[in-house]
């Protein structure tokens, strides 16, 4: 196991290494520089300006340059200075990975939950009623565009029913939990909206699946209640594809944060990333998404570990 | 499964989402978007702007009625008055001395007086090149400040600047004075500055109001200044609430989660205010203001057909800007002549107008060669079709809905044009800074009130290879003659010649035509029926320099 975790921390490391160069390369090559767009909105500034703005900023220099400045000063734990907040990135990356973090977590916990008790009483009848409303609704939550359903939880709680605060993170003055966790009801469920279908459909196949074993039918010959061959012999097996799929979903969330936290206000890691990559931000956005990395990387790993936990014939 | 509904029931029942609503002591403002950063004068954005214009008060400012005064001076520095002497350098070059005189009772927020010392250091970071200041229209022109007293300082300038009396913020020499001097490398100081690493500090604000909340990418409170000796503010609290996404901002408005969106570009979009105007005319009050944004599409003239003023006259003719305004914008947008608005002190009303008239278009086509083939596109002599790139920023829904308008009407005369919409960072960053467009492009300029038409006309302002594509004439207009009245508006002192280069340089522009002149765009601001005392400007120097007198009625 150890030998395990070791090998693919070291392979993280790699995948970690080529993705900054990759992405380091891939932001250079967009075209214009940062400061082009502050060009155009702004004529008064002259070009003796604009070239000691480059100057300043590093944006003189060649690419290769500046990512082998960056990478060096990064293995010393200097992610470098964010240019547009104009603070070390990781005082800008850390309140953002926080609201994110919150975001994902809850969501991530809601949809799986959701998506279990959904997908497995989906599966004890396939086809029937249960199976039809759970299958519909699954569909809705894989068609419906985020934006689309964040702005329809807006008007139909905030502006109609007044009942929720229609985005931010806490009331000005208002510190505590209860507000907190209101001002996060929203975003929450519509991220977790978004993904409950896809988890619902894969638990409920997989299910099926398994219900269907020779061990499940044993299980049930043997006189095990229902609901322990069930929750027990068949879903500890239906997991194992399931674990897969929930694992590579959890770096997704990012891209599906990204909307929600426009949408609702929660300035996270999503669009921070996505203004960072706008303003070419180069030190911000590569260290956000090699953070969006690490993440998936880390999932994965678990999923990995979880490999082992559910079928303990898979060595690791 | 229980327990979370009851929580959840337990989350609702702790209040209605407006719970602050009935308070009228608070004004909460919605944005669209949020500053990267707090310092003044690095990285310039309207919403940075927006936001300090409530804490930090420029020297003097153009009012409502757009004529340039004084805010933090007793008395605004002219020849007349004997504040501005014309000088000569230690080159020998003419230069000039300008004498501001500060107001008494102004403090920063510590309750530190603001003085000359102020004046003298901002001056010294502004001309500074390695300080990372992106304006350097007025400080980057000084090369001395002589301390009089406390409240008083004479501004020496390299060059006789007709642009002398427009005097922006200070920075506050006891807070940023110790970090600059600090400050080793070039752009050191930036992040170093307070205004970065600790924006909520007192003493780095000087108006009615000063930040004491920043939530990054969030929300920022602002509270009056104990030590503001003006009007005093009339809300306990302003408070900006940023909603990237324009949508959700306006259910936001809806819901009274904010109580209003400014008009100066960086709340709802023009078309989101004119519906919720039809919407809920009775809910908000509605106040539309021209501004000085100008719509326009660039001519390539190094482009054969386009190089033919014939042509561009045609091209304006063709189109009917009147009902675009009418369809498109409810008839808000006023019609541009020129880049200078009419409300501008410096408009020329006598410039050559063109009226929609396809008649009148197709007649100067035809008389510069071009008449309709059998697809009912033009052609010339030599059989060349009249077909023209035509490009707009993509993303933006109004303006490609523009351009399609505009291709229809251009195709009724025989224009044909091919749509190439880029995303802002590659039309800006390369095809209209390396002018590789061949045809067309629609975009806006944000002009500050009299501001000098150099960046844009000037012949020494088009980007070449050879000077690192600097510059932002991107038609390649050059004409002698614009080029001297551009000086002129620069450095004459005196009003009536100035006035005149600024009416040449204008009826040049209209008659030849290196830009196809469109609307300026129209502030559309939403305000609570009880907010009272607001008064937009329509210029850069937004209403919130006089936000001390808004008040809750």
């Amino acid at each position: 196991m150890t030998a395990f975790i070791l090998s693919r921390t070291w392979q993280a490391a790699l995948v970690l290494l080529v993705m900054s160069f990759v992405i380091y390369s891939l932001i250079g090559l967009m075209p214009g520089d940062p400061l082009d767009i502050m060009i155009a909105s702004n004529p008064g500034a002259t070009p003796e300006v604009v070239a000691r703005l480059r100057a300043i900023y590093g944006l003189d220099q060649p690419i290769l340059y500046r990512y082998a400045h960056w990478l060096l000063a990064a293995m010393q734990g200097d992610l470098g200075f964010s240019r547009t907040h104009s603070q070390p990135v990781l005082v800008v990356l850390i309140p953002a990975l926080w609201t994110t973090c919150k975001l994902m977590l809850l969501s991530f916990v809601v949809s799986v939950a959701l998506s279990m008790v959904l997908g497995i009483w989906a599966a004890l009848k396939p086809g029937g009623v249960v199976d039809g409303v759970v299958s519909l609704f699954a569909f809705a939550g894989i068609s419906v565009p985020v934006f689309w359903l964040a702005l329809m939880m807006i008007l139909l709680f905030a502006v109609k029913l007044h009942l929720l605060p229609a985005s931010g993170l806490s009331d000005v003055g208002n510190e505590s939990f209860g507000d907190y966790a209101r001002h996060l009801v929203m975003p929450v469920v519509t991220l977790a909206l978004s993904s409950i279908g896809g988890f619902t459909r894969f638990v409920r196949a997989s299910m099926i699946e398994t219900l269907r074993m020779d061990h499940i039918r044993t299980a049930r010959a043997k006189g095990n209640a229902e609901g322990r061959v069930v929750l027990i012999h068949g879903l500890r097996n239906a997991m194992i594809p399931v674990v897969t799929v929930i694992a590579l979903s959890f770096g997704s969330l990012f891209s599906g944060a990204l909307v929600t936290e426009t949408m609702f206000a929660q300035p996270g890691m999503g669009k921070m990333i996505f203004d960072s990559i706008l303003s070419n931000d180069f030190n911000l956005a590569l260290s956000g998404l090699l953070f969006a990395t690490i993440v998936t990387l880390f999932s994965n790993l678990l999923a990995d570990l979880a490999y082992g936990w559910l079928d303990p014939r898979i060595k690791l | 499964m229980t327990r979370v509904v009851l929580l959840v029931l337990a989350l609702l029942a702790f209040g209605p989402a407006t719970s602050l609503a009935g308070v009228r002591d608070q004004l909460v403002i919605g944005l669209s978007s949020f500053p990267t950063q707090f310092h003044p004068d690095v990285n310039p954005e309207a919403v940075k702007s927006y936001i300090e214009g409530f804490a930090l008060r420029p020297v003097t400012a153009f009012d409502v009625s757009w004529h340039n005064t004084c805010l933090m001076c007793a008395v605004r520095p002219t020849l007349e008055n004997g504040l501005v002497k014309l000088e000569t350098t230690v080159s020998g070059a003419p230069g000039m001395a300008v004498t501001v005189k500060l107001k008494q009772g102004l403090f920063w927020g510590d309750g530190v007086p603001v003085t000359s010392a102020d004046l003298a250091f901002t001056a010294k970071v502004g001309r500074d090149p390695d300080s990372g200041f992106a304006n350097t229209r007025t400080w980057g022109k000084v090369i001395g400040v002589e301390i009089v007293d406390d409240l008083t300082a004479a501004v020496h300038l390299d060059s006789v600047s007709a642009y002398y009396d427009q005097i922006p913020h200070l920075l506050s020499e006891h807070i940023e004075g110790p970090v600059y001097a600090a400050s080793q490398t070039p752009g050191d100081y930036v992040k170093r500055s307070i205004y970065n690493t600790a924006p909520t500090t007192p003493g780095l604000w000087n108006g009615p109001y000063m930040p004491t909340v920043i939530d990054t990418g969030s929300t920022v409170v602002l509270e009056p200044n104990p030590y503001w000796t003006g009007t005093k503010p009339g809300f306990r609290r302003i408070v900006f609430k940023t909603v990237d996404n324009t949508a959700a901002l306006l259910a936001n408005l809806q819901a009274g989660d904010v109580d209003m969106t400014p008009g100066e570009g960086m709340g709802l979009s023009i078309d989101q205010v004119i519906a919720l105007e039809k919407q809920a005319p009775d809910r908000f009050n509605f106040i539309w203001k021209p501004a000085l944004t100008y719509d326009h599409i660039d001519v390539q003239l190094d482009n054969p057909i386009l190089a033919d003023v014939r042509v561009r006259r045609a091209l304006l003719h063709a189109i009917d800007r009147k009902a675009m305004t009418q369809r498109l914008f409810d008839g808000k947008l006023p019609i541009a002549d020129t880049w200078v608005s009419p409300l501008e002190a410096n408009y020329e009303p006598n410039v050559a107008h063109y009226p929609y008239d396809p008649a009148k278009a197709r007649a100067l086509l035809a008389e510069a060669g071009w008449t309709p083939g059998p697809d009912g596109v033009c052609r010339n002599a030599a059989g060349v079709r009249l077909s023209l790139e035509f490009r707009v920023t993509s993303g933006v829904k109004m303006r490609e809905l523009m351009q399609q308008v505009i291709q229809s009407q251009w195709k009724a005369v025989c224009v044909e044009t091919q749509l190439h919409n880029d995303p802002p960072r590659l039309l800006f960053g390369e095809v209209l800074k390396k002018r590789s467009f061949t045809g067309l492009v629609l975009y806006s300029w944000l002009f500050n009130v009299e501001s000098s038409p150099r960046q844009i006309l000037g012949s020494d302002q088009i980007p070449r290879a050879e000077t690192n594509w600097s510059g932002t004439n991107y038609t390649d207009w050059h004409n002698a003659a614009v080029d001297a009245g551009i000086e002129t508006i620069e450095t004459e002192l005196d009003p009536v010649k100035r006035k005149a280069a600024w009416s040449a340089v204008q009826r040049a522009y209209a008659e030849e035509l290196p830009v196809l002149p469109l609307f300026f765009r129209v502030e559309g601001h939403t305000i609570p029926k009880w907010l009272k005392g607001y008064v937009p400007t329509g210029h850069n120097d937004y209403a919130v320099y006089w936000a001390e007198n808004w008040r809750a009625e």
